[in-house]
C-alpha cells in the first residue's frame, strides 16, 4: 500500500531552492533510506513530511505531497504531527523521570487516566526495546539514562501518541556502534506496525536496515530503488560514486 | 622601557577593574558609619518594627516600620500588574509576532525604558492620579495604587527584555520536540518553552522588582508621601526611598533624623542586595 504520494515537489529558502522537482512514493511498512552528502535537502525532505518546515517563514513550497491520499496540507498541522512522529538527531529526554517523559504526548492529548498512562507507556518503551532496561527504575531522571537508551527513549515517546509513520533524522550520529545497533534493531521490528523514513548520514547504516534507499544530491532526487540494488547496481553514476566514499 | 610601558598599563587596568569594588565598599562602610549611630538612640528592633514615624517631634519616634511596609505594598502591587504583563509581552515578541511587529514592539520597549522617572511620575500626576480618584471615590488620588501601576510601567521594559531573551536562547530543538509530538502552539510554550525559561523569567522579574524598589521620584510625586501604617492598596504611602529624598534635605547634620535616614539607606541597601543575589544565582543556574 502507498503511504505518502510526492507530487512535483519544490521547495525554496528565500531564493535556495532547496528540492528541486521531487517524484516519490513511500510504501507502508517500510523503511525507506534517504542517504545523500550535507546539502542535499534530505532532511528537508524529512521535514516536509511532518510539515515542521513551516516554522520558518522564508519557506516555499510547490507541488504536492499526500497521505493516503489526502494532501497534507489540508490535514490539521497537530492531527498530522500525531500520525508522523518524529525522532530527532540528538536525543532530547525533558527534565522529567522516565515514566512522564513517555507520558508527556499522551497527556498533552488529553489523557489523565492512570491506568491508561501506564498501559499506553509500558506498551511504547516495549515497543522501543527499552522496557526491560528501564522497568525497575521509571521514576529516575531520564538524564540518567545512556545516550542510546536516551534515544530510544525518545522513540518511545513518539510511539506513545500512536503515529502511523515515524521519520528519523539521523537517529544515531551521536551514538555508539553498541547503541546504534540497538537502534537499529528496534526500527526493524519497528517497521511491521509503521511506516519508517530513515534520513543517514551513514551509508551502512542505510544498507543495513532499509527495504529501499533514496540518493539526493544539491536538492535532486538522483535515484530511488530497492537497497541491494542501489549498493550493488546502481543506475546513476553519482549514485556509485557516493556509496564508495569518493564524495560527500 | 617597553618593558616599563607594559606594567604602567597593566597596573592602571587592575585600578579600574577594582575601582567599582572599592566605590561599592567605601559607600558601605559609609553608610554603616553614619546609620549605625542611630542604634545609640533606639533599639535596632524598636527601629525596624516601630509604628510610627515622627522624626522631628520631642523626643523623636523613629520607626521606620510603615515606611517598609509603603515600600513593600507598592512593589508588590507593581509586581502583580507587570510581571503577567510583562511575561506575556515577552512571550508574543518571542514567539507569535510576526518579525516587522517585533521591531516594533522592542523599539518601543526601548524607548519607554528611557523616559525618565520624572517624566513618568509627573504624567502620573495628572492623568493616573485624577483617574484612581474618581474611579474609587477616594479623598485623594494619590495612593499606593497609583505608584503601583507608574512602577509598573518602570519594571516591564527590563521584564520583557530580559524575559524575551531568556525564551529566545532556548534551544530550537526543544520547540521542535514538542511541535513534532502533536503539540499546539500554545501547548508547546506553556508545557516546553515556559518550564525550560523559567530561571530567566525568574531572573527577569527579580530585576524589574529590584528596580521598583530603589525607585524614588515618581513614588514620591504620586503616592502620597503620608508615613503612617497602611491598611489597604487604596491610602496614601510613604516608601524608604521617598523618605530619604523628602528629608535628608532638611535633616540637620549630626541629629538622630540625619542618622535615621542612614539608617533607612542601609536597610534600602540590604533589600536590593538580596534582591540582585536571588537573580543572579536564578540566572547562573540557567546558564548551568
Amino acid at each position: 500500500m502507498v503511504k505518502f504520494e510526492i507530487h512535483d515537489l519544490n521547495i525554496w529558502f528565500d531564493s535556495t531552492h532547496a528540492l528541486k522537482q521531487v517524484n516519490m512514493e513511500i510504501q507502508s511498512n517500510e523503511i525507506l533510506s534517504v542517504i545523500g552528502p550535507s546539502n542535499s535537502g534530505k532532511t528537508t525532505f524529512l521535514r516536509t513530511l511532518n510539515r515542521l518546515n513551516d516554522l520558518n517563514t522564508s519557506f516555499k513550497m510547490t507541488g504536492a505531497v499526500e497521505l493516503e491520499r489526502e494532501d497534507i496540507k489540508r490535514i490539521d498541522v497537530e492531527v498530522l504531527r500525531r500520525k508522523i512522529g518524529m525522532v530527532f538527531a540528538l536525543p532530547l529526554p525533558l527534565p522529567l523521570s522516565i515514566f512522564e517523559n513517555v507520558a508527556y504526548g499522551i497527556r498533552m492529548h488529553g489523557e489523565n487516566k492512570k491506568k491508561v498512562l501506564e498501559d499506553k507507556v509500558e506498551e511504547a518503551l516495549q515497543q522501543a526495546y527499552l522496557w526491560e532496561e528501564v522497568k525497575d527504575r521509571l521514576d529516575e531522571s531520564a538524564f540518567k539514562l545512556s545516550g542510546g537508551q536516551q534515544q530510544r527513549l525518545c522513540i518511545a515517546r513518539t510511539l506513545a501518541v500512536g503515529p502511523e509513520v515515524i521519520l528519523f533524522d539521523e537517529p544515531c550520529s551521536g551514538l555508539d556502534p553498541i547503541s546504534t545497533a540497538k537502534v537499529e534493531d528496534a526500527m526493524i521490528k519497528l517497521k511491521q506496525k509503521y511506516t519508517i523514513v530513515l534520513v543517514t548520514n551513514n551509508v551502512k547504516q542505510a544498507a543495513r536496515v532499509g527495504d529501499r534507499t533514496a540518493f539526493f544530491l544539491s536538492g535532486e532526487l538522483i535515484e530511488l530503488d530497492k537497497t541491494d540494488k542501489i549498493f550493488t547496481t546502481p543506475q546513476d553514476k553519482r549514485t556509485d560514486g557516493y556509496i564508495r566514499g569518493k564524495f560527500g | 622601557m617597553r618593558k616599563f610601558k607594559e606594567f604602567i598599563i597593566e597596573k592602571l587596568i587592575v585600578i579600574c577593574g577594582l575601582a567599582s569594588i572599592f566605590f561599592v565598599a567605601l559607600i558601605f562602610l559609609f553608610l554603616l558609619k553614619e546609620g549605625l549611630a542611630v542604634f545609640n538612640t533606639v533599639g535596632p528592633f524598636k527601629f525596624l518594627f516601630g509604628k510610627s514615624w515622627y522624626p522631628i517631634s520631642e523626643p523623636a519616634q523613629l520607626g521606620i516600620l510603615p515606611l517598609i511596609l509603603g515600600s513593600l505594598l507598592v512593589t508588590l502591587g507593581a509586581a502583580v500588574i507587570s510581571i503577567p504583563i510583562g511575561v506575556g509581552c515577552a512571550v508574543y515578541i518571542a514567539e507569535i509576532a510576526p518579525a516587522k511587529t517585533k521591531e516594533i514592539l522592542k523599539a518601543g520597549i526601548e524607548l519607554l525604558a528611557a523616559i525618565p522617572s520624572v517624566v513618568l511620575g509627573f504624567i502620573g500626576m495628572i492623568t493616573l492620579v485624577p483617574l484612581v480618584k474618581s474611579i474609587f471615590h477616594l479623598p485623594t488620588g494619590l495612593t499606593a495604587l497609583s505608584g503601583s501601576i507608574m512602577l509598573a510601567f518602570m519594571a516591564m521594559p527590563t521584564i520583557v527584555s530580559i524575559a524575551e531573551d531568556a525564551l529566545y536562547s532556548i534551544p530550537k530543538t526543544y520547540k521542535e520536540g514538542a511541535l513534532a509530538l502533536g503539540a499546539t502552539h500554545w501547548q508547546t510554550i506553556w508545557r516546553v518553552m515556559l518550564p525550560a525559561a523559567s530561571s530567566g523569567i525568574l531572573a527577569a522579574v527579580m530585576l524589574g522588582i529590584g528596580r521598583v524598589i530603589g525607585e524614588t521620584m515618581a513614588v514620591m510625586m504620586i503616592t502620597g508621601n503620608a508615613a503612617v501604617m497602611p491598611n489597604n492598596i487604596l491610602v496614601p504611602v510613604r516608601t524608604l526611598t521617598a523618605t530619604i529624598a523628602a528629608e535628608m534635605g532638611e535633616a540637620v547634620v549630626g541629629s538622630e533624623h540625619y542618622f535615621a535616614l542612614f539608617a533607612i539607606g542601609i536597610v534600602l541597601f540590604i533589600i536590593s542586595f538580596a534582591i540582585n543575589v536571588t537573580a543572579d544565582l536564578f540566572l547562573h543556574k540557567r546558564q548551568q
